[in-house]
């Protein structure tokens, strides 16, 4: 009866540290799709791409995946103002429906992963640090490092984000424009401008999810597409609206899919979101219901 | 005393800890003209919303012809007799202006006339005549987009008429119309009450609403301030308040 | 045209094309007709939910590749044939389908998007952890040598997704003119709107996904037979969810001319070049082609050839007028 328990604050401890990377995968379309209302299905791609660029630096110079995240931030930053430019342009001026947006960005998912794949094959890639070996232990508690170090920056990026949201001038413009897009423009502040600021950060963030993935476990290109529906789960789950139901939520999924694992084995993780949504939808569908 | 058509009991609405709609009681009798005024943001389009069910109301009751339309999604409460035309035009934009009509006719026309539906021809016919009805016959094969926004207003009216309706909501038909167009509407809801369609009409244009309504209600701030003949309401000193300020 | 004459035209082209490919002499033919033939069936079907109603499913895979289990399960319960197999794939998925769709057609379109995206992903785990279809290794089906009257196999599943083809194309049309089509259109168009109009949108949208998720399965539900191995990997492969979009878009959502298009064109393309360039770069260039089509021409090929038509009228038109009206002008003018 003991080691189950053991076994059991084990799997919820673990589940804990992998809520809060799944937070830093979320908080990017928490942005995107709840403040922008842009459905960037795409996400989890430039999550991977991430991922590989940090696979890159790492093997080539040996720099730390979360160094070379932080240093690609404006990278990121640039393309994903570059993809809203496009967008914008091609969809949201022209009023379009929302279906060839979320063919695009299906596109661009799609476009990412088969290019992968070219390039670097099918193959697992992972990356090297100190802390990717070592475990802190706490009595029956198990801390690995290679889930303990996204965890703790993970949450320094979402405390990062609130402030910035919540304090600067470009932060309050961003949560006004998600709000009102009139009254912005009242202000005489460019809501278009102010989104692709906003979007870019979203993609940002996907640079610093990727470290994090391939930190967590070995990485290949199709991996993304199982975190559609983590992401999906999680948004359902937790409001689009504020950061920490999100967080909440992604804790309360990485503690489902942990316990899972521990106890049925680990093929069934990309199940779990699932399942977890569809009970959710059926027996509590609330908050982000319909257009009421 | 007849019984009221509408039947809307402590209606109230919540958007988070926003109240749009606080206790809201209105009663209509079958063939009344009510017009609703407010200010911006007072809650005009959200009872309207409400009434027809595309939102649902947090509390409090809607009765209508006697039925209870409580959780009734949208459809059915236009297939029972309630219909509304949107404040913002909402056309079906990839069908021709004839076509959009035909929508409402085969779906609320004809689920009502079990067996008996309305023949391929008279589909046709129907549609021609409330183009004509709203000057838009001319246009019957083009496409929404080709339209100017008064136009779309009609044809947003149109649509609304289509349904048959014993209630028929004008969510601001007239917004930007000139003055002959406003009183070519104005001509039309009349027409349409005398065959004895129920009218609410939501409008800004005073002159309209005081020449229409028979009985005239002012929302302020989701709450309703008063209910009443036009001339009385307009010199109740809380609705002169509520538009001048203090 | 009258949808009896229709069905009866399709039949007729059909059974008229079947019997040209039969003097075909290379084996092949049947082979890679077979992928083009199954791509019609899939772009028609994504399109009934798609392009007419307005709502994109990303998990084809998930419904194709359950009609293709289904027969892989009950290939190793009790021998049926064909077409009894066809049936249940199609029943299978189609109950799914309108299970999803229960669940997720009364949120945002959006969000019925990414449950499809995720439901694949689902399906896949599912499968690839039950054993009794061979799980992660796969399972081989024992494909029949020879057919009576027809002779080899592949010109016996060649026929039965010919005739998958026109029913799911012959359904597309009907579908078109009728009150549902219309009902579909004004869903596509304005939901709200639609709903205000008297249309019953839940209960068409789940006709919908039901439908569009039945034709799948059947389109799956022959595959163990063609490819005689089949393993989650490549019952889910990618190439089905981004090809069922890209016909459709590429030639043209408005009506079942587009996705029959798109699948012959890009269906053609793609198995004349897995001959020369590898899978995944066909894959890549499928994809930057529906990007670019969603860009630039976003009412397919269709689209571009009404468009073609209509400036070469408005052509016409103005040479008409100027011909009328020039020599006045020329008049008029003050020198």
């Amino acid at each position: 009866m003991g080691v189950s328990l053991d076994l059991l604050l084990g799997a919820v401890v673990a589940g804990v540290l992998l809520g809060g990377f799944y937070a830093a995968v979320s908080v990017g379309i928490a942005i995107s799709f709840g403040m922008l209302d842009i459905v960037n299905i795409a996400h989890p791609a430039f999550i991977i791409l991430g991922s590989y660029a940090a696979y890159i630096v790492n093997s080539s110079f040996g720099l730390d995946p979360v160094v070379t995240a932080i240093v690609m931030l404006p990278v990121f930053f640039v393309l994903g103002a570059a993809v809203y430019e496009i967008y914008y342009a091609v969809f949201e001026r022209r009023g379009d429906e929302a279906l060839r947006g979320l063919a695009f960005f299906f596109g661009l998912l799609f476009i990412v992963e088969v290019a992968l794949i070219l390039v670097f094959g099918v193959d697992y890639r992972f990356v090297e640090a100190r802390y990717i070996g070592p475990t802190l232990h706490y009595g029956p508690i198990d801390l690995p490092l290679r889930m303990l170090v996204p965890f703790a920056v993970s949450i320094l990026l979402m405390a990062g984000l609130q402030l910035y949201l919540s304090r600067t001038f470009t932060g309050r413009a961003i949560m006004a424009v998600s709000q009102d897009r009139l009254a912005l423009q009242l202000m005489s502040a460019s809501p278009a401008k102010i989104k692709r600021i906003a979007f870019g950060i979203s993609i940002a963030t996907a640079a610093l999810a990727g470290a994090f993935l391939i930190i967590i476990q070995p990485v290949e290109p199709s991996i993304g597409r199982d975190y559609i529906g983590r992401v999906f789960a999680i948004t359902v789950l937790g409001g689009l609206g504020s950061f920490p139901g999100m967080l909440a939520a992604a804790v309360l999924l990485g503690v489902v899919e942990s316990i899972t694992a521990t106890f049925y084995g680990p093929s069934w993780s990309p199940a779990v979101a699932f399942g977890v949504l569809l009970l959710t939808l059926a027996f509590r569908p609330s908050g982000i219901m319909g257009r009421r | 005393m007849t019984a009221a058509l509408l039947e809307v009991r402590d209606l109230g609405k919540r958007f988070g800890g926003f109240t749009a709609l606080d206790t809201i009681n209105l009663s209509l009798r079958a063939g009344e003209r009510l017009g609703l005024i407010g200010p911006n943001g007072s809650g005009k389009s959200t009872l309207v919303n409400c009434l027809s069910g595309t939102l649902r109301h947090d509390s409090g009751s809607v009765r209508f012809d006697g039925r209870v339309m409580d959780g009734l999604p949208a459809h059915q409460r236009t297939r029972l007799g309630m219909a509304r035309s949107f404040q913002l035009p909402k056309p079906f934009g990839s069908l021709s202006l004839a076509d959009n009509i035909r929508i409402p006719l085969l779906y609320t026309v004809n689920a009502r006339r079990h067996g008996r539906h309305l023949a391929p021809a008279e589909l046709d016919g129907r549609c021609g005549e409330l183009l004509q009805l709203v000057g838009l016959a001319d246009k019957a094969g083009r496409r929404p987009r080709d339209l100017t926004q008064v136009e779309m207003r009609k044809l947003e009216l149109a649509r609304a008429m289509a349904a048959e309706p014993k209630l028929l909501i004008a969510d601001e038909a007239m917004a930007g119309l000139s003055h002959s167009e406003v009183d070519d509407i104005l001509a039309l809801l009349s027409a349409l009450n005398e065959r004895g369609i129920t009218v609410i009409l939501i409008e800004h244009i005073m002159r309209a609403v005081m020449s229409f309504s028979e009985r005239l209600i002012v929302l302020v701030a989701g709450r309703k301030i008063a209910d009443g003949p036009p001339q009385e309401v307009t010199r109740n000193p809380d609705v002169v308040r509520a538009y001048i300020g203090e | 045209m009258r949808p009896a004459t229709f069905w009866l035209a399709a039949v007729v082209v059909g059974a008229a094309f079947f019997g040209l490919s039969l003097q075909v002499p290379n084996q092949y033919y049947f082979q890679a007709g077979y992928v083009v033939l199954q791509y019609i069936v899939l772009a028609t079907a994504w399109n009934i939910l798609g392009g007419y109603t307005g709502y994109v499913n990303f998990g084809t895979a998930a419904f194709f590749a359950l009609g293709a289990y289904s027969t892989v399960a009950l290939y190793k319960l009790l021998p049926l044939p064909l077409p009894v197999l066809v049936m249940i794939g199609g029943g299978v998925s189609g109950v799914v389908g309108f299970g999803m769709g229960y669940l997720t057609l009364r949120l945002r379109g959006a969000f019925f998007s990414i449950a499809t995206l995720a439901l694949a992903v689902v399906m896949q785990t599912l499968i690839t952890n039950w054993e009794f279809v061979g799980g992660s290794r796969g399972a081989y089906i024992l494909r029949p040598a020879q057919v009576p009257l027809l002779g080899n196999y592949i010109i016996y599943l060649f026929l039965v997704m010919l005739v998958l083809s026109v029913l799911a194309i012959g359904i597309a049309r009907s579908i078109e003119r009728s009150r549902l089509g219309f009902g579909f259109a004004a869903i596509r168009d304005d939901e709200q709107a639609a709903e205000a109009a008297g249309v019953p949108t839940l209960r068409l949208k789940l006709a919908a996904t039901t439908l569009s998720g039945a034709l799948m399965g059947m389109a799956g539900a022959p595959l163990p037979y063609y490819v005689t191995y089949l393993d989650p990997a490549s019952g889910f492969n990618l190439a089905y969810a981004v090809n069922s979009i890209a016909m459709p878009l590429i030639g043209g959502m408005t009506s079942w001319v587009g996705p029959l298009i798109g699948a012959l064109f890009l269906g053609t393309v793609q198995q004349l070049a897995t001959v020369t360039i590898s899978s995944a770069l066909n894959l890549l260039i499928v994809g930057l082609l529906l990007v670019a089509f969603v860009v630039i021409a976003p009412n397919g090929i269709v689209g571009l050839f009404n468009a073609f038509l209509a400036s070469i009228r408005e052509r016409g038109l103005r040479k008409h007028w100027k011909r009328a009206g020039g020599d006045a002008v020329r008049r008029e003018s003050p020198r």
